[in-house]
């Protein structure tokens, strides 16, 4: 190339040069966007929108096939309205059993070198692969009146008379915890492996004792983890069954469980329909409540 | 707050591998020091070592009388910039700042008067209420810098404090860095692999190397008298010569360049250190001037100076940095292949050993 000192630059007039086409060609790429999107559309629209407006659709119809809230107003018969609160009480049981097991479990696995902390979460999780059935009915060897658990306690003097484990709130909570403390553990460990340990140590140096440091700047970081560990652990369990129906001994009558029931001995599609909805329902609810919490306790999140 | 530091015998060892290797120094109250070596030299672990974040194998560090080594992190009371800053990304700028104070109690309204204050100094006046995250480098840097003074500690340590910066603000920073020195002198202690930035910044140096001091002394010392090969290497762009010696004198080819050096053991090496700015392509030999024959390779148009690139007679290639003053013309004259001297001032000369 030549260079000489006096070069000028290429000024030439304003033209509108291709725009038609570079105006096609971004047509023709956001449309190739929307076809991408297409199969998983097709799958959340076939498998949730459809269903679910079914659903609705039963809901509100009565049995003579004319709209009404009559099956929402039968919901709130006692035997309904007692199982509406007994499944809120089990989910927030598991959630708080969850979050005190596994936050600490998390945060340990989180600290270690990452080939430990690979192993110790395959440890997490291996549990969560196997079979609900079998690991419910392990826990009611473990935890009935002659099972592993009481023998022990007996055995050893530290109680008098074996303790009621199991076909009871207690046992479902256990069991539930057991199966949704891994729910809980994956989004938190992801979470914290991202907090830059220097932020701790930089804690320390401003003055902040271990525990302080602790509260005041790794815990706060950890809450949009938390949160999303906290709300599929709580929605999972609304709609739990296998568990309940096991280790609650039939004392302890959850939604599903109690649609179930109702389906079987009454074979109300109508009624059913309706307390599918309100547990849909509750579960958006609380989805939206522990969002709501986060952003408040942790405003400046995610800017 | 000034606080004189005295390191002794501080030793670190990992099994056995030895990083910190016996280290004592004395710094002196309200003193800028750096510490400046090759990654894995040991400059951050003695940083470490100093904040509490690592613990020393043995020795004793006492600041300003009292032993640091012994104390947990936290009631050290020592400043530090982190690397990558190290701020809180849940808490806004005067979050930050203030963290330090509240830790200690101080009330509200005195805390956002200090931070304010503070937030002045650092030319970031009415930032407090940002979030971290839409602040830049250079400003991360700054709040940093604040976060670690506003209370007032014993000493500062800074942990490659400019590395994360562009060119351009790294010069600022060094001088506004040098400016805060000045302004609160606090003992500081800094850590980098820049020797530019170690030489514009510190009062004095220490140069680190396999866990050890090499050198210390101030900026001049380091640069025109350095220690043995490895500390005049690490010092500007040095090409490092070898030298044959005789009985009487260092020779490279036929041109004596001195007499032996006594300081250098007999036995040992010797070496010429050749720094671009110390050399200028000459016409002929004068008497205060060493002068060597070379072939140009390569030559560079960098704005404020053009720089020859030149094989010496054994092939050793040298880097001569021709100052602005030279016409332009002159400079076009050398084409790769040119034959031309090398000059050297016998004042620039620098000789070395492979250790002191």
């Amino acid at each position: 190339m030549n260079l000489t000192s006096n070069e000028t630059a290429i000024v030439g007039p304003r033209q509108l040069e291709n725009e038609v086409a570079l105006r096609r060609l971004e047509i023709a790429g956001r449309l190739r966007m929307v076809l991408l999107g297409m199969p998983g559309l097709a799958v959340v629209g076939v498998l949730l929108v459809i269903p679910f407006a079914w659903l609705v659709e039963k809901s509100l119809q009565s049995d003579a096939g004319q709209w009404s809230l009559a099956n929402y107003m039968a919901l709130l018969d006692p035997v309904y309205l007692r199982s509406i609160v007994t499944t809120l009480e089990v989910s927030l049981a598991v959630t708080l059993g969850a979050v005190l097991i596994g936050y600490p479990v998390a945060y340990l696995i989180s600290q270690l070198p990452r080939r430990i902390a690979g192993m110790l979460l395959v440890a997490v999780v291996l549990p969560y692969w196997t079979s609900t059935l079998v690991r419910t009915y392990s826990w009611l060897v473990l935890l009935q009146r002659n099972g592993v658990v009481n023998d022990l306690l007996v055995g050893n003097g530290l109680i008098a008379s074996p303790l009621h484990l199991v076909n009871n709130f207690t046992g479902v909570v256990i069991g539930m915890t057991h199966v949704m403390t891994p729910v809980l553990i994956m989004p938190l460990y992801g979470v914290m492996r991202a907090i830059d340990p220097s932020l701790v140590k930089a804690a320390a140096n401003c003055g902040a004792s271990p525990r302080l440091a602790f509260w005041q700047v790794f815990f706060p970081q950890t809450l949009t983890g938390l949160a999303a560990g906290i709300v599929m652990v709580f929605v999972i369990s609304l709609g739990y069954y296998v568990t309940p129906a096991l280790l609650g001994g039939g004392n302890v009558n959850v939604m599903a469980m109690q649609i179930q029931t109702t389906l079987a001995t009454e074979g109300d599609w109508g009624l059913v329909s309706a307390f599918g909805v309100v547990l849909v329902l509750i579960a958006l609810f609380a989805s939206w409540l522990v969002q709501r919490i986060c952003r408040v306790v942790a405003p400046r999140e995610g800017h | 707050m000034k606080a004189t530091v005295s390191i002794r015998n501080v030793s670190k060892s990992y099994g056995a591998t030895t990083v910190l290797d016996n280290v004592s120094l004395d710094i002196g109250a309200g003193e800028f020091l750096t510490l400046l070596g090759p990654s894995g030299s040991g400059k951050t672990t003695l940083l470490m070592v100093l904040a509490g974040f690592t613990r020393a194998s043995s020795g004793s560090i006492k600041v300003a009388g009292t032993e640091l080594l012994t104390m947990p992190p936290h009631r050290r009371d020592v400043g530090m910039v982190f690397q990558n800053y190290a701020l809180f990304p849940h808490m806004d700028v005067a979050g930050n700042i203030g963290y330090p104070l509240k830790l200690r109690g101080v009330d509200g309204a005195t805390r956002r008067r200090r931070v304010a204050e503070m937030l002045d100094v650092v030319q970031l006046t009415g930032f407090g209420e940002r979030s971290i995250s839409a602040l830049s480098g250079g400003q991360r840097q700054r709040i940093a810098l604040a976060r670690a003074l506003i209370f007032e500690p014993r000493i500062l340590l800074l942990d490659e404090p400019l590395s994360a910066l562009d060119k351009q603000l790294r010069d600022r920073m060094q001088i506004e860095i040098r400016r805060l020195h000045e302004r609160f002198g606090t003992t500081t202690i800094n850590v980098t692999h820049d020797q530019q930035e170690a030489l514009t910044m510190s009062d004095r140096i220490a140069i680190v190397n396999g866990g050890a001091l090499v050198q210390v002394g101030t900026p001049e010392e380091i640069y025109r008298h350095p220690r043995n090969r490895f500390v005049a290497q690490f010092m500007g762009e040095t090409c490092i010569v070898p030298l044959r010696r005789d009985a009487h004198a260092a020779w490279f080819g036929d041109t004596r360049i001195a007499a032996a050096p006594a300081r250098t053991s007999e036995a040992g090496g010797l070496w010429m250190a050749l720094r671009p700015e110390s050399l200028s392509i000459v016409e002929t030999a004068d008497a205060d001037s060493l002068c060597f024959d070379a072939v140009v390779k390569d030559q560079v148009y960098r704005g404020d100076a053009q720089i020859v690139y030149a094989d010496l007679a054994d092939g050793h290639e040298v880097k001569v940095l021709m100052p602005p003053g030279v016409s332009l013309a002159e400079r076009r004259r050398l084409a790769p292949g040119d034959r031309v001297k090398v000059g050297l001032p016998r004042e620039a000369l620098v000789l070395v050993g492979e250790d002191a």
